[in-house]
C-alpha cells in the first residue's frame, strides 16, 4: 500500500535523517510502560513501531503496507495479539513470509500464504464487505479531523509535488473499521489548517459533502507522529494528543501543528521500547535492517 | 473450433496495437509484460491512451519514449522504488508537455475494468464521498440509488481496445494459466476488443486440462499468444524468476536525468532487435541471479466419472493413489493414463510434471 513518505524525496529524506537519531537516553517517565526493562538504545523508528504494535491488541485483520505497518504487526503478532492477520491490497492474506518482504507483492509473500484473491475480491469482499478491523495509512498532509492527502503538494493541475495519489488510500479510508496513521514529519506543512488535496476524507467531510455512500468506519482513530500521539476517539470529533515522546513537550507538539490542537487533561509519555521488544524488532523481525534504518 | 494463436511478440503488437489505441497493461508488480511495452517503443506506436493501476517502471519508460498521450491510473509511485520522475517531470513540470490525467483509486480502477468486461453501463463504489479525486475525475459521477433514496459515487466501464498480460503458461489454443498475485489481469482481459498474453512457455493441452481451475484466462479471450521468457523483466514470475528489485534502485537515478533515461530506453530497446537481444545487453548473469527455488504446489484430485464396468473398490484405490501426496511417481501415472492432476503446476516443477 501507500505510504507516500517514503516514496518522494520530500518525505524520505527526513525519514532518513530522523531515524538515525536516537532518542534513548530519556528517563523513563510515570504512565505507560511495557512489561520488562526499558531498552538502552532505540531509535525513534523503534518507538513508533513499538508503539504502533501496542494498539493493535485485540484487532483481527489488518490492512497494511510493507514497512513499519508490517514490523508493527508482525511484533504484535509475537507480544500482544496472537490472533491478528495481515492482508495486503495485492491480495495476499496470510502471509508467511520466509524472508524480508521488499514489497506488498514481493513472491515471499505469497509462498506459503494462507490464500491469495484477485484483486475485484481483495477491495469488494475483503476491505468494502466490511471485513478488514484496522487499515494502516500514510500520509504528506493530515488535517483535524483525519482527512489525509497523499496526491499532491500545490495544485492539481500542476503541483508543486506529485504524490503517489490514492492507490488503496481513499477505499480504504471509506471501508476500514478504523484508520491508523504512521506520519514521519510533525510540522505545520503536514499538519496544516487544511490539506492541499483531500485524497481519503475524513467522517466529517464525508458528512459535510452530503451526498455518496458514507464511511462504513470511524476513519482515522490514531495517528502517531516523530512527536506524540494523536487520537479520534469520537467518529466526528477531532484529534487529540494523547502522548508525547520522551524528551517532546506538549507545546512543541502544538507549536508544530497548524490548528490549535486540544490536547488530552492526562496527557502521557509514550511507553519507551522494552529491551525484548527491541530484541525482537531487530534478531527476529527485520534482522537484514531494511525497515530498521 | 481451435486455431493456434502462438506468434512472434513482434507480430502480435504489429497487428493488436495501433497508435491512438486505448490499451492496458496489468500485472499488480507481479507478471508485468515489460517485453510489449518495450516492443511497442521500437516499433514507434505513439498516442496512447495508457490504463494501468500502477503505473510503474513501464510506464515511466513507454512515457519517455513519447508513446503515451493520456495516462488511467490510481497510483503514480513504482512500489518501493520510490519516485517515477519521468511522470513527475511531465506533471510538475510540464516537460516536455503537460500530460494528461485521468485519476482513480485502487477499487474504482477494478470495478471500471468489471465494468467493462461485463458491459454494463457503470459500477457504483463506496469510496469518494467528501473526497476531492471525483473533482479532478469528472467521469466519476454521482447517481440516485433507485432503492435506498441516497446517492452513490460510480465509475464507467473502461473497455481497451487491447489488453496485454504475462502469465506462467498457456496452451497453443491461448487457455491462459497464472499463479501468485493475479490482480485484474482477468478483468483487464475480458474487458478489451483484443488481447495479447505473454507467456514464459507453452504447454501441452493435457497439463492445461489437469488443472482446469488455474486457467484464469480461456481462449475464447485470447487474441494472440506469445512466448517471451523472461519477459516481466525486471518485474518477476511466480515460480520462474524473482523481481530485480536492484533494477528498480538503479532506475530512480536514470529517471531522474531525461538525457540518461533516453540513452537508456536507446542502448536497452531501441537498439535492440527483441527482447532476447535486451537480456544480452543486460547480461545473462543478472538473469541468473534472479533464480528461484521450488516450492511446488499440492495437488488436488477432480475426479472423474466411472465408466463401464469400473468399481467403485478399483476407483478408492486410484483415489488413494492420487492423494498420497502428489509424489513424482503419481504425476507422471497420472498423466500418462491421461487423467488425475499433475504436479506440474508448482513453482519449480519441471515440464515432465517432476520436482527437481
Amino acid at each position: 500500500m501507500m505510504t507516500p513518505e517514503q516514496t518522494t524525496p520530500e518525505q524520505t529524506t527526513p525519514e532518513q535523517t530522523t531515524a538515525e537519531q536516537t532518542v534513548a537516553g530519556e528517563q523513563a517517565v510515570a504512565g505507560e510502560s511495557g512489561a520488562g526493562a526499558v531498552a538502552p538504545d532505540y531509535s525513534q523508528t523503534e518507538l513508533i513501531v513499538c508503539a504502533a504494535a501496542k494498539m493493535l491488541a485485540g484487532k483481527r485483520t489488518v490492512f497494511a503496507g510493507i514497512g513499519l505497518p508490517t514490523l508493527a504487526v508482525d511484533l504484535a503478532h509475537r507480544t500482544v495479539n496472537q490472533d491478528i492477520q495481515l492482508i495486503y491490497e495485492s491480495g495476499v492474506s496470510g502471509a508467511h513470509p520466509e524472508a524480508m518482504a521488499e514489497g506488498i507483492a514481493d513472491s515471499v509473500v505469497v509462498s506459503g500464504a494462507e490464500a491469495v484473491v484477485s484483486m475485484q475480491a481483495l477491495f469488494g469482499y475483503v476491505l468494502q464487505g466490511g471485513n478488514v478491523d484496522v487499515g494502516f495509512l500514510g500520509a504528506a498532509q493530515i488535517d483535524r479531523f483525519g482527512s489525509l492527502n497523499t496526491t499532491v503538494i500545490g495544485d492539481w493541475d500542476k503541483p508543486k509535488v506529485r504524490l503517489p495519489g490514492s492507490g488503496g488510500a481513499t477505499d480504504i479510508a471509506a471501508n476500514a473499521g478504523e484508520v491508523f496513521v504512521i506520519i514521519r514529519r510533525h510540522d505545520l506543512s503536514a499538519f496544516p489548517e487544511a490539506v492541499d488535496f483531500v485524497t481519503s476524507p475524513s467522517p466529517v467531510l464525508a458528512r459535510e459533502a452530503g451526498v455518496g455512500i458514507q464511511p462504513q468506519g470511524h476513519g482515522v482513530s490514531v495517528v502517531i507522529t516523530p512527536l506524540g500521539v494523536l487520537r479520534r476517539e469520537d467518529k466526528f470529533g477531532e484529534l487529540v494528543l494523547t502522548h508525547v515522546h520522551p524528551g517532546v513537550t506538549v507545546e512543541q507538539v502544538r507549536a508544530n501543528t497548524g490548528w490549535d490542537l486540544a490536547v488530552a487533561e492526562d496527557v502521557r509519555v509514550t511507553a519507551e521500547p522494552t529491551v525484548e521488544e527491541v530484541r525482537l524488532l531487530r534478531d527476529e523481525i527485520d534482522t537484514v535492517r531494511l525497515y530498521l534504518r | 473450433m481451435y486455431t493456434d494463436k502462438v506468434v512472434d511478440l513482434h507480430d502480435a503488437i504489429a497487428a493488436h496495437v495501433h497508435s491512438g489505441d486505448t490499451i492496458a497493461i496489468e500485472g499488480f508488480s507481479h507478471l508485468i509484460p515489460f517485453a510489449a511495452g518495450h516492443e511497442i517503443i521500437r516499433q514507434g506506436i505513439d498516442d496512447l491512451t495508457f490504463c494501468r493501476m500502477t503505473p510503474d517502471l513501464i510506464c515511466d519508460m513507454m512515457l519517455a519514449a513519447g508513446a503515451v498521450s493520456k495516462l488511467v491510473c490510481s497510483f503514480f509511485a513504482s512500489g518501493s522504488a520510490g519516485s517515477l520522475y519521468e511522470i513527475r517531470r511531465r506533471l510538475e513540470q510540464h516537460d516536455p508537455a503537460p500530460l494528461e490525467v485521468e485519476e482513480y483509486s485502487h477499487h474504482a480502477m477494478v470495478l471500471r475494468y468489471h465494468a467493462g468486461a461485463a458491459r454494463l453501463p457503470f459500477l457504483p463504489i463506496r469510496s469518494f464521498a467528501g473526497s476531492d479525486i471525483p473533482k479532478i475525475n469528472p467521469q466519476i459521477k454521482l447517481v440516485e440509488d433507485p432503492y435506498s433514496g441516497g446517492t452513490t459515487y460510480v465509475v464507467p466501464p473502461l473497455n481497451p481496445d487491447v489488453t496485454i498480460v504475462h502469465a506462467q503458461r498457456a496452451d497453443a489454443d491461448g487457455n491462459v494459466q497464472m499463479w501468485g498475485i493475479t490482480g485484474v489481469q482477468q478483468e483487464a482481459v475480458y474487458a478489451a476488443d483484443r488481447a495479447i498474453v505473454l507467456v514464459e512457455e507453452i504447454v501441452d493441452r493435457e497439463v492445461v486440462r489437469a488443472d482446469p481451475n488455474r486457467t484464469l484466462i480461456p481462449a475464447h479471450a485470447v487474441d494472440a499468444v506469445c512466448v517471451v521468457p523472461q519477459g516481466a523483466h525486471p518485474s518477476y514470475v511466480q515460480g520462474s524468476y524473482d523481481r530485480d528489485c536492484a533494477f528498480y534502485r538503479e532506475w530512480t537515478p536514470i529517471s531522474k536525468d531525461p538525457q540518461k533515461l533516453r540513452e537508456w530506453l536507446d542502448t536497452h530497446i531501441r537498439s535492440t532487435r527483441d527482447h532476447e537481444e535486451y537480456l544480452d545487453v543486460l547480461g545473462r548473469e543478472r538473469m541468473a541471479g534472479l533464480a528461484v527455488g521450488p516450492r511446488p504446489s499440492g495437488s488436488v484430485d477432480y475426479g472423474r466419472r466411472l465408466l463401464g464396468t469400473e468399481t467403485a473398490a478399483a476407483a478408492a484405490g486410484e483415489h488413494a493413489a492420487a492423494r498420497s501426496g502428489g509424489t513424482e511417481a503419481d504425476a507422471r501415472a497420472a498423466l500418462a493414463s491421461g487423467v488425475g492432476s499433475t504436479a506440474g503446476s508448482g513453482a519449480g516443477a519441471d515440464k515432465d510434471g517432476g520436482q527437481a
